[in-house]
């Protein structure tokens, strides 16, 4: 029961604010030291354990062509494209790049897309220049509801799509684990059919949510909230 | 064989000379510990190569580690005041480039295609060019190379050392976030070590009504969505649940099909991604990069689908697994 202190340990440390670097550090400090663990071992863990995620921040690679072309107007030019379109209202824009985005990852494309490949540089910019385009100037209230939304869309499509494709990471974890634990031979394949239903259920809710989007911010466009001061009166 | 420890190569030096960047820019209040922070990650993707083929002992890099923490948890570490074009000069520029400027940011996505689905057919003298699995991002790797050095032909930038400047300025606004997602890789081992899945096992076992199928999947779903919260990563959930319960009481007790079990467990995982902060590098990063006031927005655009969709994988999984 004892190896459950370091759960603990996140979460309060969590609720506490504290930097999380710090929090998933000493909870899995404690959580070795408590199973008995000696410190040479959790040194180790440390460093295979960073060598073997490595891949998880392989995206900072493309920071230099975007954050290069972002300092001529990228992203001008992607919101003053995207004003020639009138019928491409950002709910659209994003439910779009939803499905291709959960479609390119369910035939192993997952990396062509991310918040730094896609979503600054191309995606947001894009989305943004839809609302700028039929609401005028945008308050920072609807900036950061599209903002939002564009990483949401990016994400939702990658986890839902990817599990559907069979050499993907969390397909192979799933056999390797459950084959070398339980001596089972499940086949990649099997796995993955098994994504499918879920996946389209995400293309659908998600979908749903983002054509919605755009009459919320309608809303937040033409009808201003109230004062505060006026709200509070309401109450 | 190629495999992606060039790609880890590539990516160490560009820390590298992000951190020389810091250490010469005395407008950083922090530099030297910044720089030192960021020249150790970048020195560790490299030293992670010999870690991984077991040549070189893994501890060092494990102090390393640690040192990186303290650094970047203690708040050691600062930004550099922003210092790029400005509205103005991106607008006119944006005018007198046009559509060119859509070019380097297309290739990132098509090269990196080509490269996924060519690159694995390429052979040389019988042996495959690119090792198993390492396509997609030999192909990122290969596009960022190709799309900046054409940008470069394109836009003319003042220095080479533009986009290294520009690249800092967005990874400075990533900051420590960058380095969570690997050690929350170490938490998961750390706790499979120790016992935690069946710690939690023993917990389900009070819990669970006795001979409930419908509570039990529920516990399975909910549970791989609640410790990918806490843990950040389905990945480090899906040996803890699956230990726990997925295995001994869905798949053996009630005779669930092993694979649809486990594929919608891991899925329930991910739904628990989408609600949490300790997934940094999907939730923090974006919010970080996107420069929004509310770091926590993709999390509430996201929370709706999480919570419907987990709802629809402990259906799925209760008509369909058994």
């Amino acid at each position: 029961m004892f190896a459950l202190i370091g759960v603990a340990l996140v979460i309060v440390g969590f609720a506490l604010r504290i930097n999380p670097l710090l929090v998933v550090t000493v909870a899995g400090i404690a959580t070795a030291a408590i199973a008995g663990i000696g410190p040479v071992e959790i040194l180790d863990a440390f460093g295979t354990g960073f060598a073997g995620s490595r891949s998880v921040t392989t995206f900072v690679i493309v920071l230099p062509v975007i954050g290069l072309i972002e300092r001529y107007g990228l992203q001008d030019q992607a919101k003053h494209l995207i004003g020639k379109l009138s019928k491409l209202t950002t709910g659209r824009l994003l439910a779009a790049y939803l499905f291709i985005r959960q479609v390119t990852a369910a035939v192993g494309l997952n990396s062509i897309g991310g918040p730094a490949q896609t979503v600054r540089p191309l995606v947001y910019p894009m989305a943004e220049g839809a609302a700028v385009q039929k609401y005028g100037d945008l308050p920072e209230k609807m900036t950061e509801k599209i903002k939002g939304h564009a990483a949401g869309a990016d994400n939702v499509g990658v986890f839902f799509g990817e599990d559907i494709f069979v050499a993907i990471g969390s397909i192979l974890l799933i056999t390797s684990f459950v084959d070398t634990t339980y001596n089972l031979t499940l086949e990649p394949l099997a796995l993955a059919l098994w994504a499918i239903p879920t996946g389209v259920a995400a293309l659908l809710i998600h979908g749903t949510r983002l054509l919605l989007l755009d009459r919320q911010l309608s809303r937040m466009a033409f009808l201003p909230a109230p004062p505060k001061g006026l709200a509070r009166v309401d109450e | 064989m190629l495999t992606n420890e060039w790609l880890y190569w590539l990516i160490g030096a560009f820390f590298i000379g992000v951190a020389v960047h810091i250490l010469n820019n005395p407008e950083n209040p922090r530099r030297i510990a910044s720089g030192t922070f960021w020249g150790l990650l970048g020195v560790s993707f490299g030293y992670g190569t010999f870690v991984q083929s077991k040549q070189a002992p893994a501890w060092i890099l494990g102090i390393v580690v640690l040192v990186m923490v303290a650094l970047a948890g203690f708040g050691l570490t600062a930004r550099s005041p922003e210092k790029t074009t400005t509205p103005g000069e991106r607008a006119d520029s944006a005018r007198r480039f046009g559509n060119k400027l859509f070019i380097p940011a297309l290739l990132v996505p098509v090269v990196t295609v080509l490269v996924a689905t060519v690159g694995p057919l390429i052979t040389i003298g019988g042996t495959p060019l690119l090792a198993d699995g390492s396509a997609t991002l030999t192909g990122l790797g290969v596009s960022a190379i190709i799309a900046v050095v054409v940008a470069v032909l394109i836009l003319r930038p003042p220095s080479l050392g533009t986009p290294l400047h520009e690249s800092g300025r967005l990874l400075e606004a990533i900051g420590w976030a960058a380095l969570l997602p690997q050690m929350l890789s170490t938490l998961g081992i750390l706790f499979t070590q120790a016992g935690v899945g069946k710690a939690v096992g023993t917990i389900a076992g009070w819990v669970l009504p006795e001979g409930s199928l419908f509570a039990a999947v529920v516990v399975y779903a909910v549970g791989m969505a609640v410790f990918t919260i806490i843990m950040g990563n389905a990945f480090a959930a899906f040996p803890i649940m699956t230990a726990a319960v997925g295995w001994p009481v869905l798949v053996q007790t009630f005779g669930g099909n092993p694979a649809a079990v486990f594929a919608i467990g891991m899925l329930s995982g991910f739904c628990g991604t989408l609600a949490t902060p300790m997934a940094a590098n999907f939730n923090l990063v974006p919010a970080a990069l996107l420069e929004m006031k509310d770091k926590y927005g993709p999390i509430k655009a996201q929370l709706p689908t999480a919570g419907l969709l987990l709802l629809v994988n402990v259906g799925i999984m209760y008509f369909v697994a058994f």
